[in-house]
């Protein structure tokens, strides 16, 4: 079995705004920016567990609706005096395509 | 005996390589090229100057027929090779010709893309490629008659910029909200649409192709909203993909475009590529820059430079419009990881932006001036560090002083009739004028002299920066409040100046008032989108970008990341049909609450959001909309049960609540905006605690404002009295009227009230019957947009990507 899983187009994925893909060990939250540049994050925000791809984009940051916590896209770490970590899943673009790790996905992939 | 190089595709790239390799070894190979046009190479980026008439083709031909022979090389034009057979080494065109070879290049370039909607292949619709499609342009100019161009890329909007040259009257269609999105940030954007529109192009942005028109020829286009523009030609400018068959055909490894690696070379080491037919390292190029490195390497590999070797490249973006100067480079997108440095100069309609990373340069935006740009593509290049220079890097390489950021530059730029205060209509001039006349110099003195900010106070900044303007160092101005940490400007300045200025897009908000960052903040953001909303009811397109996650998808967000949903229930009314169809969708999406209110209205709580566009279908079957339980907009208007039934009842409190909800619904305000109607002074709706209230009694309608119950309690004020339903109706929508045109966003009416004080809005929605009809009328004409169901649109299928997630792979696991 391959290492990446294809999960969408790239152009699915709206510019400041996310998408949800679905999997057995909780849902996952594609974010692309205003550049372009696309990230994924499990969709738990590290305070309470609030979706962070309802969140609003801005830079490489989304800020949770419930909350208002500010994670960096980049990290999923929690910005400013916030501590936490929204668990980041490797994420790679082939041509049009986005491929997520497929440990990530899967729950008794190696 | 030199080996034998085939090429395939006599374009740029091709060109290129040639010249590399004859510089390199002059004798290596026996060339033979074959090109699909029935030309040789020419300057392809040159095109537009062709068709706009500043150029001739012979001017921009690279290759004349003599440096073909002088080369050596064997020009095949107008051939096009169909097939590449890598066993017998050898290609074959169309026309049968074939060419042996031991190196093949291929550089076979792009394809433009065609949008597949209906009369995409009608006779009169055009690419944007080749000399072919400009002389196509060219025959249709010369008839004169009506251009589209679909696409507002760098291509779109230089054939539309020739097209206009060439006297046709031209339409821009592009399907985002800004020009060139991919190239530059939506400032820019702004400033090139304004001067395309300047030289008279038009331009629709969000405008969404659906069809094109015509039987025999292209007679026009249809776009999404069922408008239809009447068109002589149609220019297809939407983007390219790279023209990699001939190669997958061969076998070659392709994913989007033909597979290379470093050193040039495909998945046969026997054949290269090279230009935008080629994928490097997961990117397809579609400039000139990329290719010429690429051609180099290809020429040393070709030369028996096994080393050498291309790693990608950075580009940079020039728009060939004359007159227009726009430059862009690198990554532009804003990270916390990442500064801005913003200088705009609202006068002079210029734009700079250069983003740093750490002390390196990673992107810059020119528009307006754009001699620096190859100095910042320089240092961006390099990797320079430009810790040094960062105070005075946005003003260029030859800085000489810059001039520092003027904060009245945006008074400064308004025309002498610009109003400033729109209460007594006086504009800058008189302002400027009556300091002059009479010498004054405090705002009092202005005030009593020209009677600008003497009644609602709201430009009070604004005639303060004319002040400071007129009078210099000799005024010191009080300080206002800035909206955000983005403009030094208050709420009221930018309100009012959206108005005198007419700023119609948040990206012309931005540049027009000097916005010190590129793209604003969360705060000011949804406040700008709410104010271009209020003040441009019939033009302004919501930016749901701009607003939270309740806004944008019209339901309130739960803990659990699951949403609620109310539906409107009118004046607190229900009945057993809509009782039935909200029961029916709680069982039928396995809702798990279902609550009553504390507004008289029912709440469907724990909705999961794929659910929401038919849960929604579901109840405006039933003929219920949104609640705007989520909204800065207009709530509820609960009322109590009065005269019908009430022993004490003076009035229909029942059916005047559901007549105000009515007219009102889905109007946006400030803040959130609560309303009650009680049948008497008992106050069962608890009237006197919300934005608006109506008390009724024997004589009429007592009419009360301004009060609230939540963090804080605010008992209403009398507003006044009215006799009739109608006039209690227009008092409360022109009172509404003047909250959503003075309001600062979030602030509640309470709020509002106090800073601009009872009288000031007595005196205008109650004693002033002139403005008061005007606000009635200017909240009527809002309404027109304003009442079209967001449930509604959304189950039709708007937006529809926020609520379906991309892929699930959690039926994958039950299949395993
Ligand atoms: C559902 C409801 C409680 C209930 O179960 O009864 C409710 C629920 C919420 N209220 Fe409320 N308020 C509800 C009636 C009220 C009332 C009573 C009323 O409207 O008569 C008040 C006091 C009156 C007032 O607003 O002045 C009220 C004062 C607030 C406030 C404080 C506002 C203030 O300016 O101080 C907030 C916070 C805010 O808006 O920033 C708030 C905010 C909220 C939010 C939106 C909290 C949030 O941001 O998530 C809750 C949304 C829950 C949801 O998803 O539906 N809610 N809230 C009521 C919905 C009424 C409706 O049908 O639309
Ligand atoms: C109007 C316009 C303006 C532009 N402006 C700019 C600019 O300002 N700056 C910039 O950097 N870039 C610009 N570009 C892009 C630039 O022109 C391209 O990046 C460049 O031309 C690509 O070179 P290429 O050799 O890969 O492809 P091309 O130049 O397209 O050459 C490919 C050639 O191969 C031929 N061909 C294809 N298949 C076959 C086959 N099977 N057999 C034989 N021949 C074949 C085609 O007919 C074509 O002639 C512009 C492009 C256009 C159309
Ligand atoms: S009072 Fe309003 S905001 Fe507070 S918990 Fe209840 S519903 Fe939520
Ligand atoms: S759950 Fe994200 S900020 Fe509280």
């Amino acid at each position: 079995m391959s290492d990446w899983i294809d999960v969408g187009a790239v152009e699915d994925v709206p510019a400041l705004g996310s998408r949800i893909v679905q999997a057995p060990g909780g849902n996952i939250a594609v974010f692309k920016a205003a550049d372009g540049t696309l990230f994924a994050l499990r969709d738990r925000c590290p305070h309470k567990g609030g979706p962070l791809s309802q969140g609003i984009v801005h830079g490489h940051s989304v800020t949770c609706p419930l909350h208002n916590w500010v994670i960096s896209l980049e990290s999923g770490e929690a910005q400013g005096a916030d501590q936490g970590c929204a668990h980041k899943i490797p994420l790679r673009v082939n041509g049009a395509r986005i491929l997520l790790a497929a440990s990530a996905l899967l729950p008794n992939a190696a | 005996m030199p080996k034998k190089l085939v090429v395939i595709g006599n374009g740029m790239a091709a060109g290129h390589a040639l010249e590399e390799l004859f510089s390199r070894s002059p004798d290596a190979y026996e060339v033979t090229i074959f090109g699909a046009e029935p030309r040789v190479n020419y300057n392809r980026i040159m095109l537009s100057p062709v068709l706009s008439g500043e150029k001739a083709y012979e001017d921009i031909l690279i290759h004349d027929d003599a440096w073909y022979e002088a080369n050596g090389v064997t020009p095949h034009r107008g051939k096009q090779v169909v097939q590449i057979d890598r066993d017998a080494k050898h290609v074959r065109a169309a026309d049968g010709t074939t060419a042996e070879y031991d190196q093949l290049l291929i550089a076979t370039g792009s394809l433009p893309f065609i949008i597949p909607v209906p009369g995409a292949s009608l006779p009169g619709v055009v690419t944007y490629r080749d000399q072919d499609d400009v002389e196509s342009m060219l025959v249709a100019a010369r008839k004169g008659g009506r251009a589209i161009v679909i696409g507002g890329g760098l291509l779109g909007l230089e054939a539309a910029a020739g097209l206009k040259a060439q006297g046709m009257d031209v339409t821009v269609l592009h399907l985002m909200p800004t020009l060139m999105e991919r190239q530059v940030d939506p400032s820019a954007g702004y400033l090139l649409q304004r001067a395309m529109e300047e030289r008279g192009i038009a331009v629709r942005c969000r405008a969404n192709t659906h069809a094109i028109l015509g039987e025999a020829h292209v007679t026009g286009v249809k776009l999404d909203d069922g408008t239809e523009l009447p068109a002589d030609i149609v220019i297809m400018a939407v983007g390219i993909k790279p023209n990699a068959v001939l190669g997958k055909e061969a076998g070659l490894e392709t994913n989007r475009g033909i597979l290379v690696g470093d050193n040039m070379r495909t998945s046969d080491p026997n054949v290269l590529a090279v230009g935008e037919c080629v994928e490097h390292r997961g990117t397809c190029y579609g400039l000139v820059a990329p290719l010429y490195e690429m051609a180099k390497v290809v020429a040393a590999q070709l030369a028996g430079d096994a080393t050498a070797s291309y790693t990608g490249s950075v580009t940079a973006t020039k728009l060939k419009v004359t007159g227009i100067d726009l430059f862009s480079a690198g990554d532009f997108s804003e990270a916390d990881d990442r500064q801005d440095i913003v200088l705009r100069d609202v006068a002079r309609g210029i734009y700079k932006r250069v983003v740093l990373k750490g002390n390196h340069i990673v992107g810059a935006v020119l528009y307006g001036e754009t001699a620096d740009g190859s100095w910042f593509f320089d240092l961006l290049r390099k990797e320079t560090d430009v810790s040094e220079l960062r105070d005075t890097l946005i003003f260029g390489q030859s800085y000489a002083g810059g001039a520092s950021l003027d904060p009245t530059a945006a008074v400064a730029a308004l025309p002498d009739d610009a109003e400033i205060c729109g209460c007594n209509g006086v504009c800058k001039s008189k302002i400027a004028q009556t300091i002059n006349e009479k010498g004054l110099s405090t705002l009092a003195d202005v005030r009593a002299h020209t009677k600008a900010s003497a009644s609602c106070g709201t430009c009070t900044g604004l005639v303060e920066q004319v002040m400071a303007l007129t009078l210099g160092d000799k005024f010191s101005r009080a300080a206002t409040e800035p909206m955000c940490g983005c403009t030094d400007l208050g709420h009221d300045e930018v309100r009012r100046l959206i108005g005198v200025a007419e700023l119609k897009s948040i990206p012309a908000v931005m540049q027009e008032l000097g916005w010190k960052t590129s793209c604003g903040c969360a705060k000011c953001r949804p406040a700008l989108n709410y104010y271009l909303l209020c003040d441009w009811p019939e033009e302004y397109e919501d930016d749901g970008r701009s607003r939270y996650i309740n806004e944008r998808i019209h339901a309130n967000i739960q803990k659990d990341g699951t949403y609620s949903v109310v539906p409107r229930m009118w004046g607190g009314l229900t009945n057993p049909r809509e009782l039935r169809a909200i029961a029916d969708v709680a069982d039928r999406y396995n809702i798990p609450t279902v609550k009553v209110t504390g507004g008289q209205r029912i709440d469907l709580l724990g909705v999961r959001k794929e659910d929401l566009p038919a849960v929604w279908a579901d109840l405006n079957e039933a003929g219920m909309v949104s609640g705007h339980a989520y909204a800065k907009g207009l709530r509820t208007v609960k009322t109590c049960v009065g005269k019908e039934w009430c022993r004490f009842g003076t009035q229909d409190s029942t059916s005047l609540g559901v007549k105000i909800e009515r007219f009102m619904w889905g109007s946006w305000t400030p803040a959130k905006l609560k309303m009650g109607v009680s049948g008497c002074p008992r106050n069962c709706a608890e009237a006197t605690c919300k934005d608006v209230g109506v008390i009724c009694v024997d004589s009429g309608f007592e009419i009360h404002f301004a009060g609230a119950a939540g963090l804080h309690i605010k008992g209403t004020q009398l507003l006044c009295k009215t006799a009739g339903e109608d006039e209690c109706i227009e008092v409360i929508a022109a009172l509404t009227q003047l909250y959503r045109e003075q309001g600062h966003y979030l602030e509640r009416m309470y709020k509002w009230a106090d800073r601009v004080g009872l009288d000031a809005i007595r005196g205008i929605v109650v004693e002033d019957h002139d403005k008061r009809r005007a606000l009635f009328e200017r909240f009527e004409i809002s309404q027109r947009k304003a009442q079209i169901d967001p449930w509604a649109e959304r189950a039709a299928g708007r937006d529809a990507h926020e609520f379906k997630p991309m892929a699930n792979f959690t039926l994958a696991e039950a299949a395993e």
